[in-house]
């Protein structure tokens, strides 16, 4: 038995749009912890579900313990010795916790041996838990204690750690890690998936960077920062271009202060004394890792999700943060989400229709509570000129268009009503290179114009491209900002893997 | 009133009530594990034509509640397939099932209309319904089956990420439900009537529905609902003998009012509906996601 | 050997062709079926389905009949259609179409022996307001208590019912009319005009045909239909537009329930003319088959309403002449559902069957 406990040879998988792992090989040494480092979309959870026996490789084999890993469910793995620890916890809210062990056990287990065993664990590892209390009255800290002790309970050699303290107070993370380092005494071995450096490097001993797919770099902790992470977790060094800070006036467009709310449910990240200023003409990047309080924040931003919100939101003297969507529009300031079918557009609408989600002042597309055909037509035609829409006409449905130059429509249609506040999120996820640049190209212009322009992205090469200034919101605080053409990529990414927020 | 006249009120609910609480147990069964099936009244219909016939023609008891089960079974595996195999709306489907089930019934017993039989004493079912009741609460809270399929009411998509099938499950669910609901029409034409007639339920199965949501989705509530509605009903149709003046209608109207406030009382408390409802149900299950 | 349960494939784009197909394909099946049970219940099949599909519409006189049954069917399928575009599940139009006829009637007994011009467009206006205020109620609670409309909608067909039978046994009960259960005849105002002179057919169609044409305008021109399609699409599209999603639910079943209405009066003034028990053999359930087979658009509507009312007829015709229960046309009324939602996956999804290994 050689000291490679899981050795990974040419993994690939792919997806009807997307490659999602192209070619992954790497080694776990036994009784180490091994980071999986990367951004949102880079392929770590694609390849831990193959792990898992969620999903079947379309190419590639992994040897576990000297013997090939074929398995095609996880009570499969779970009976090789591999177990898995949920990010977004696999539990059931109503039942109670002895309930949520017993469906994670594939043997039957007496109830009074199941109490034994978990008095054992509990003792052990330091995880107290009471067995009768139902799921939904825990903490994230608690919950995840369950999902531990569950697959504990079966003895695992191999744990697979899924971004496990993205919901957990400091505390609570520093319990976890005693309970981690216990494990490691015993002789078993983890996998820790996240995209936080600095525990990367407190934690773990050897780490593998993903990018896009694929392995970038499988390498010992001992030669490697923080900065040198996040470059290589990042990617390319960003491209020569200068903003241009001429045009920015120095009044305030939009001034937030103190936005706070609490969500009380361990999916959604709250979000903590939340303040910034956007002046006219200036563009302000918010960057950050997936699942930090970006769709939250977007939420607040464009009036979707402002329940409980505490704090204030001024826009041109008046305090919008109550307004809905429409009121925010009818004060000319648009908005583009992060998805387009279902929620920035309708998927079985045809693009002239799909003009109509968003009215503003002034439109000519109503009379009488009827709607024009014909304007929201020529409109559409001319969002379809002027951003280079590549679709057969106005009557294609929504759903037929690509995504980049789906994309692209939605954010013509919000560009040409002229906003004075434009807000977007994760503008050119998934688009093509060509409908990036025309988009980016097309927010500096709208820039220029007088438009203040907020950006929410986990694309640090575009944020750096086209914003003036930039913060970095994690887990539901934002940074302080700075001006782009003051501050590195590298400074930027420790920020977004947490060093330097409080 | 003396304590004869209450053992008999007692009675008299008891017996009346049964059929509701075989519809209603079976109900909740395929609901907790996420499937709302509307065609309870259309197999109940089909149980009851079924038993009666069966009963005419061979004159044996045990063959007539063996074919009405069956045929329960037959209809809801129907539903099975196309809720969870063809994916299909489970609202619509249900309304089809019982649409069907209606006139499929009426055409069966089309010939029976009036054929008189020998009724089978009500007592052994109202026990039997007990007895369903307690086994349906042991079996979920007691057993490890019984957890699964909670889990997968509960969230299927985590039941699925743990290993289990959700179709077994469902489809489990499914079956046990149109069996329950057959013999709650079985037990209506043989011993409660006893006779067949034309859309004989009147409107049972729905009240079902309604109890499975009054309950909670708890066993042991189907009962207490079920008596509740029972008494109502004995109160509206002596509430005229007590002198109370108002038109038949009116108290005929009774158990449907009564289920709407009921409905509404338990709805607007959002947060216990989001706790007690199986929480996928009605939302179909893509394997592929 | 091939696999009872098929493999479906993804679609990329929902198929227009076979949003057309689906229901040709589901009444063919269903023909198909029904010609078997027929066989098994030893009629030839090919005189079963001549008397149930061909015989019933074979003259002048059974167009009409065909025409007198699918009017109501299509109005309160159009009107549905503005519920479940919306994902609300209207299952009480029925009861909706017994508040019409009560409220719209009740106005047609009141001036039973006046006459005016102005006497029928009440009643339809009355009709009207009668299903919109049954059909609101489960729409209010459901905004304010969160109730389910499926079980409230279709107790409120029961009790909608049961104050039909009260008033046509007590107050409103026809003085001459001995024990038979029925109010006084509407006067000649009261009734709709017939369209032809010995046929049934009446005014009625007319205002179906409006109502059809009215749901058509109203999704395909009006922002209230645009609103009203993208909040069932999209919840969170509509949610993103700033639309008033409990204001939607109000007016949908506002509207499902007065065509609903609509339709009871014109049961109750056209073939009619009074009110008694069973005014309706059911319409206000076999709408909901009508508006799924129909696909929820107005022409699909009118072919559906047709179809549907054929099987009322066949099975009428079934039981003169081959002595079936008349029952047997909720059943192939159920079976033409059945296969519509079977099918109805083809939409979206490719079937693949692939072999058994």
């Amino acid at each position: 038995m050689d000291n490679l406990i899981l050795k990974i040879d040419n993994i690939s998988k792919s997806f009807p749009r997307v490659k999602a792992n192209k070619n992954i090989s790497f080694n776990i040494r036994r009784n180490t912890v091994h980071a999986l480092l990367g951004e949102n979309g880079a392929g770590k959870s694609t390849f831990v579900k193959i792990l898992y026996g969620l999903l079947k490789p379309d190419e590639g084999k992994m040897i576990f313990n000297d013997n090939v890993l074929n398995v095609q469910s996880p009570s499969e793995a779970r009976q090789r010795k591999i177990g898995m620890v949920f990010q977004h916890f696999s539990l059931f809210d109503s039942l109670t916790v002895r309930e949520n062990l017993i469906l994670g056990i594939d043997n039957d287990m007496s109830f009074s041996n199941l109490q034994k065993n978990v008095n054992e664990i509990s003792k052990k590892y330091e995880l107290p838990l009471d067995l009768d209390a139902p799921i939904n009255t825990l903490s994230a800290g608690q919950k995840q204690r369950v999902e531990i002790v569950r697959i504990l309970l079966q003895d695992p050699e191999l744990l697979i750690m899924d971004e496990p303290t993205s919901v957990l107070t400091p505390q609570e993370v520093e319990s976890l890690f005693k309970t981690l380092n216990t494990l490691l005494k015993e002789g078993r071995t983890i996998l820790y998936i996240t995209h936080k450096l600095e525990e990367v490097i407190n934690l773990c001993d050897e780490v593998t960077i993903l990018r896009d797919g694929s392995v970038i770099e499988s390498s010992k902790l001992e030669n490697e920062t923080a900065e040198s992470l996040a470059t290589k977790m990042l990617g390319k060094k960003l491209s020569e271009i200068k903003t241009d800070y001429k045009h920015i006036k120095d009044k305030n467009n939009l001034k937030a202060e103190n936005l706070s709310i609490n969500f009380n449910d361990p999916f959604f990240t709250d979000l903590k004394q939340i303040s910034f200023n956007v002046r006219e003409g200036e563009i302000f990047g918010i960057a950050g890792v997936a699942g930090n309080g970006q769709s939250e924040l977007m939420n607040l931003l464009t009036g979707e999700g402002i329940d409980g919100v505490s704090g204030s939101l001024v826009y041109n003297e008046v305090d919008i943060k109550n307004f809905n969507p429409k009121k925010r529009r009818d004060l000319s300031i648009a908005f583009v989400p992060e998805n387009r079918l279902g929620h920035s557009a309708v998927p079985e609408l045809t693009l002239s229709e799909n003009i109509l989600i968003s009215q503003f002042p002034n439109n000519n597309f109503l009379s009488n509570g009827m709607i024009n055909h014909r304007n929201i037509d020529l409109q559409a035609k001319k969002v379809i000129e002027q951003f280079n829409v590549v679709t057969p006409g106005t009557d294609a449905k929504a759903s037929s268009l690509s995504g980049g130059n789906l994309q692209k429509f939605v954010i013509g249609r919000e560009i040409l009503t002229n906003p004075k506040l434009l807000i977007i999120s994760h503008p050119t996820w998934g688009i093509d290179a060509g409908a990036e640049h025309a988009i980016r190209n097309s927010l500096i212009e709208l820039a220029k114009n007088g438009t203040s322009i907020i950006v929410i992205s986990q694309d640090l090469d575009e944020l750096f491209e086209i914003s003036h200034r930039i913060s970095v919101i994690f887990n539901g605080k934002l940074s302080k900002s700075y001006e782009t053409r003051n501050i590195s990529v590298s400074e930027i990414g420790l920020l977004m893997g947490g060093q330097g927020i409080d | 009133m003396n304590i004869d006249v209450l053992l008999g009120v007692i009675q008299i609910i008891l017996i009346a009530t049964t059929p509701l609480v075989f519809a209603a147990i079976g109900e909740l069964v395929t609901e907790k594990t996420g499937v709302l099936n509307l065609g309870v009244e259309g197999m109940m219909l089909v149980g009851a034509v079924t038993a009666f016939v069966t009963l005419v023609i061979t004159g044996s008891y045990v063959l007539a509640f063996i074919v009405s089960i069956l045929s329960g079974a037959l209809m809801s595996g129907l539903f099975a397939y196309l809720v969870l195999i063809l994916m299909s709306n489970q609202v619509a489907t249900g309304l089809a099932l019982t649409i069907f089930g209606i006139g499929l019934s009426s055409m069966i017993g089309k010939q029976y209309i009036g054929t008189p039989i020998q009724g089978l004493n009500p007592y052994f079912f109202v026990i039997l319904s007990f007895i369903i009741v307690f086994l349906v609460g042991y079996f979920f809270y007691k057993t490890k089956l019984g957890l699964i399929f909670r889990a997968v009411g509960e969230s299927h998509n985590s039941s699925h990420a743990l290993g289990y099938s959700v179709i077994k499950v469902r489809l489990m669910g499914i079956l046990f439900g149109g069996c329950m609901c057959a013999l709650a029409g079985s037990y209506m034409s043989i011993c409660y009537a006893p006779m067949w007639q034309e859309n004989m339920t009147a409107g049972r199965g729905w009240i079902a529905l309604a109890l499975v949501v009054f309950a909670t989705w708890k066993p042991g509530r189907i009962l207490i609902g079920a008596y509740i509605f029972g008494g109502v009903s004995i109160i509206q149709m002596n509430l005229q003998a007590w002198g109370v003046n108002l038109p038949g209608q009116f108290f005929n109207m009774a158990p449907y009012l009564a289920t709407m406030i009921v409905l509404i009382i338990i709805s607007s408390n959002r947060l216990r509906i989001k706790l007690s409802a199986p929480a996928s149900l009605t939302i179909p299950f893509f394997k592929g996601r | 050997m091939i696999n009872f349960i098929p493999e479906l494939e993804a679609r990329g784009n929902p198929s227009t062709t076979m949003n057309f197909l689906v229901p040709v394909i589901a009444v063919i099946l269903t023909v198909i079926t029904g010609s078997i049970i027929f066989a098994l219940m030893g009629f030839d099949p090919m005189f079963a389905l001549h008397t149930f599909f061909i015989s019933p519409i074979s003259n002048s006189y059974g167009i009409s009949e065909l025409l007198v049954k699918a009017t109501p069917l299509a109005l309160i399928a159009v009107g549905l259609a503005f519920c479940f575009k919306n994902n609300l599940y209207n299952i009480g139009a029925e009861g909706q179409l017994t508040m019409g006829a009560v409220v719209g009637g009740g106005i047609g007994i009141l001036f039973y022996d006046t006459s005016g011009i102005w006497i029928l467009p009440l009643m339809i206006i009355g009709g009207a307001i009668g299903g919109a205020l049954w059909g609101l109620i489960p729409a209010i609670l459901k905004v304010k208590f969160n109730t389910n409309e499926i079980l409230t909608s279709l107790m409120l067909v029961y009790i909608a019912l049961l104050i039909l039978d009260y008033l046509v046994v007590g107050p409103w009960k026809d003085p001459q009319g001995y024990s038979f259960p029925k109010t006084r005849q509407f006067g000649d105002s009261g009734r709709m005009p017939l369209l032809f002179s010995g046929l049934r057919v009446h005014f009625g169609i007319i205002i179906a045909l409006i109502g059809v044409f009215a749901s058509w305008f109203i999704f395909s021109k009006t922002m209230l239909g645009y609103q009203l399609k993208v909040t069932g699409y999209s919840p969170i599209a509509s949610r993103y537009a700033g639309f008033n999603q409990n204001n939607l639910v109000y007016i949908a079943f506002i509207f499902s329930g007065a065509f609903a209405g609509i339709a009871g009066l014109g049961e109750v003034s056209g073939p009619i003319g009074l009110l008694y028990r069973d005014i309706s053999p059911n319409y206000g359930f076999t709408a909901i088959i009508v508006a799924f087979l129909g696909r929820l658009h107005p022409i699909g509507i009118i072919f559906a309403s047709l179809v549907i009312a054929l099987t009322y007829l066949g099975a009428e015709d079934a039981q003169l002449f081959m002595q079936i229960p008349a029952a047997v046309g909720f059943v192939f009324q159920g079976l033409v559902l059945f296969y519509l939602l079977g099918t109805e996956l083809l939409v979206n999804f490719k079937i693949v069957f692939r072999k058994n290994i």
